[in-house]
């Protein structure tokens, strides 16, 4: 796999991953945990619009909205709530955040599914943690999916 | 040789005291210089791999209970000179005083402890309450990582046979104590595994015929210190109905979450003989023709083919 369906942002990401030793990986995935936005506050006091990624080993919980376009298709806001005591599945959040959020629905539903394995990760989180990226992923899909239905 | 051991009422009921530090004795230790030395070393060990990263105990090294202590090939723990050169890099020698902690009720700490302790590592502890226990009193974090002076590590070959029990050892097992640690859901079978999840679940979901299920974490309290022995007696010789000089099997899924309870039974309530099965339900919920039970009975001791 390459990275030319990628949309750019995330291509970025994952040739920024691609440069790096092993160690330095973890470190840059260290810098997007603690670079994963708050929410906001209408999402911070309702805690039921998020829904929870039972399959991270982490609590992680995520929600989407679209963003009307005047002109075209509407984009798609990314929202993730990690505990800080989960970095591991914060950077997760904040790759896919940095790599995704914005975009518009064909744009996401064209990530491949096996994206997070490019990070050039699995050896050093292992396969086992890598499955929670994995699952990120394919929940933010499927959510961007019901909804772009629902939309047209 | 070893560091003095905590003296404590608390500890004291236990019948192996000398297994568990409390955060004030390590907080003092730490501030009356013990990791100059290398007589005592400091060991965090979390589920998350990048935990340690954001901040620990000025002067703990990190262990990683799967890219550290797993062999990368087989579903095995690494051999003696692997562990030989991975202790001596942490500074750790044969006779040196281990302090392991952890995130989540030092579930992994136990499981680097149980691994320490297959190699026959004489004097490893566990911090009570861990990380989160540390943290929550406001004690010293850092992100700066030490390194340490190397220790000097002989090449020990892991002895398995006295606390880790393979499926076969279950199955001659049959007629003694079983505990599941794993949650109610996964114990009767009503989850075989987490929606989406597959790779990690079973092809059969219940428990091992008689193993009655105590959930792990109700060993540990509120702040994550284990229960006094008085509360972990009512669990394990009321509730579960083991009797003292029973030879108990302990398991899970993978064997890190019965690595908390093994620790509970053999060094807190002090069971001679306490194994860890760690294949878990993982190996034994996918195996060919063994015997499950499905439901919250314990179900009774299975004939089974060929005996």
């Amino acid at each position: 796999m390459n990275t030319n369906t990628l949309p750019a942002a995330l291509a970025e990401i994952v040739d920024d991953f691609q440069a790096l030793t092993e160690p330095d990986r973890l470190q840059l995935l260290l810098d997007f945990s603690r670079g994963l936005p708050e929410l906001p506050d209408r999402l911070k006091d309702h805690p039921e619009l998020l829904e929870q990624v039972v399959e991270c080993q982490s609590p992680l919980f995520l929600a989407i909205e679209a963003e009307k376009a005047s002109d075209g298709a509407p984009a798609y806001r990314l929202f993730f709530k990690a505990p800080p005591e989960a970095p591991t599945t914060r950077g997760f959040a904040g790759v896919l955040h940095e790599g995704l959020d914005g975009l518009t629905a064909a744009e996401i539903l064209a990530v491949p599914d096996d994206m997070p394995e490019l990070l050039g990760l699995t050896r050093a989180i292992t396969p086992l943690r890598m499955r929670g990226m994995t699952a990120m992923l394919g929940r933010i899909k499927r959510k961007v999916a019901a909804a772009h239905r629902l939309e047209s | 040789m070893s560091y003095p051991v905590e003296q404590n009422e608390k500890f004291a009921e236990y019948a192996n005291p000398e297994r568990l530090v409390s955060t004030e004795w390590l907080a003092a230790a730490l501030e009356s210089g013990a990791l100059a030395d290398g007589k005592l070393v400091v060991v965090e060990s979390n589920e998350d791999v990048l935990l340690y990263e954001t901040g620990h105990i000025p002067g703990a090294v990190k262990i990683d209970w799967h890219t550290d202590l797993n062999d990368q090939v087989t579903r095995d723990y690494i051999y003696g000179e692997a562990f030989a050169a991975l202790a001596s890099a942490k500074g750790i020698s044969r006779d040196t005083t281990v302090v392991i902690y952890g995130d989540k009720s030092n579930w992994w700490a136990a499981y680097a402890l149980w691994v320490f302790t297959l190699f026959g590592h004489e004097d490893v502890r566990l911090l009570d309450g861990g990380r989160d226990k540390w943290i929550a009193e406001g004690r010293d974090v850092t992100t700066d990582v030490p390194e340490p002076a190397a220790g000097e590590y002989p090449v020990v070959e892991r002895n398995d046979a006295p606390i880790r029990a393979f499926k076969d050892d279950v199955l001659a097992h049959f007629g003694n104590p079983l505990i599941d640690v794993r949650s109610p859901e996964e114990y009767t079978g009503q989850r075989t595994h987490m929606p989406n999840y597959p790779e990690e679940g079973a092809l059969r979901g219940g428990h091992i015929p008689t193993a009655a299920s105590i959930p792990w974490a109700r060993a540990a309290a509120e702040d994550g210190t284990y229960r006094n022995r008085t509360e972990l007696e009512a669990l394990y010789l009321g509730e579960a109905g083991l009797q003292a000089g029973d030879d108990v099997v302990a398991y899970c899924r993978i064997g890190e979450r019965s690595s908390h309870t093994w620790f509970a039974l053999k060094f807190l309530l002090g069971f001679e003989t306490v194994r860890n099965y760690d294949g878990s339900w993982t190996e034994w919920g996918n195996a060919v023709r063994v015997p499950i039970v499905k439901g919250a009975e314990r179900g009774s001791v299975p004939a089974l083919a060929g005996k």
